[in-house]
């Protein structure tokens, strides 16, 4: 066997743990959806959730917890580089005056 | 191998390490693609994101979609990623037998999800919603919709391919005693895979 850094014993408990979590997070996604709530809080609600499920998922499957930090590093590079891209893109968000609620059109103003 | 190794074969040479994966470069360069793919997800996501909050008559996606069959995707997903662990930690304990298990039912979790997608895309075809037409409202719902998940479907195609293939060598020996590095670089792409899926999920069925 060659040598190795991990101990060669079972994980299938933390692996099935992982896998109740994400279950239930993806449970309580669907019924958020529903929720009598703000669209905004929804969403947010949404984000937080999947992002807990992505990390649940990089940091045991992927098992970037056990790896040197560096590694965890680079895969953190594209979620702050897609989060900043949304964030960028923002401005444009605004450059229309009607929404998808389909409020009345507003006064046409000099943009 | 080193020029050294070669030059002078009597040689003992430490094998160069990669800078954070010693064990294996081909892990460090999986990460690195992942992290390349990523960006081209988020470059989707973030332009869905710009092109849904820029109209005026998105259909809510609640109503157009369907939620059920999705969140029993997204759950199958996960399953085979679990599945995946499983079959990478039993060729880790060189148990052939229990990895051919494990990454067949991955692969058959992937084959699977792809039936579901074709199916959902079939229903959503023939209701009306194309890459250019919408009934239920703006045109690029269909489109950025169509575009996102048939990339993510291309992505999980290529690896049932990736992992079929994956499979074929290990039943055949290639990953005994030790040599599992190959197995988990390819579990690497499938959560990558997966993690992806639970995004798009979130922001183009949910949000």
């Amino acid at each position: 066997m060659t040598a190795t850094t991990h101990e060669r014993h079972t994980n299938t408990r933390l692996y099935l743990q992982i896998f109740a979590a994400l279950g239930i997070l993806t449970v309580a996604e669907v019924l958020v959806v529903y929720l009598p709530a703000e669209k905004m809080l929804i969403a947010a609600i949404l984000v937080g959730l999947a992002l807990g499920k992505a990390i649940m998922v990089a940091a045991y499957y992927m098992h970037l917890r056990f790896e040197k930090s560096t590694l965890a590093l680079i895969a953190a590079v594209p979620l702050f580089l897609c989060v900043f891209l949304a964030m960028a893109l923002m401005p444009d968000h605004s450059a229309v005056e009607r929404r998808t609620l389909n409020v009345a059109p507003a006064a046409e103003s000099g943009h | 191998m080193s020029q050294a190794a070669v030059a002078n074969p009597g040689m003992a040479v430490e094998p160069a390490e990669s800078p954070l994966t010693p064990e294996s470069w081909g892990k460090l360069g999986m990460w690195v693609f992942l992290a390349g793919d990523a960006m081209s997800f988020g470059g989707l996501l973030a332009a869905y994101a710009a092109l849904r909050f820029t109209s005026t008559d998105w259909p809510n996606p609640a109503q157009v979609l369907g939620i059920g069959l999705t969140a029993a995707m997204t759950f199958l997903l996960i399953c085979s990623s679990v599945t995946m662990v499983m079959g990478l930690e039993a060729i880790q304990n060189n148990d052939r037998a229990r990895f051919t298990r494990f990454l067949g039912l991955t692969v058959l979790g992937g084959i699977i999800f792809l039936a579901c997608q074709a199916y959902e895309w079939t229903h959503l075809i023939e209701s009306g919603l194309g890459l250019t037409t919408n009934p239920h409202g703006a045109a690029l719902f269909g489109t950025t919709f169509y575009l996102t998940t048939g990339f993510h479907g291309c992505h999980v195609f290529g690896g049932v391919v990736y992992l079929s293939i994956v499979l074929f060598r290990g039943m055949a020996g290639k990953y005994d005693n030790g040599n599992w590095n190959e197995v988990e670089i390819a579990g690497l792409y499938w959560h990558f895979v997966d993690l992806i899926w639970i995004l798009v999920f979130t922001f183009i069925y949910l949000v």
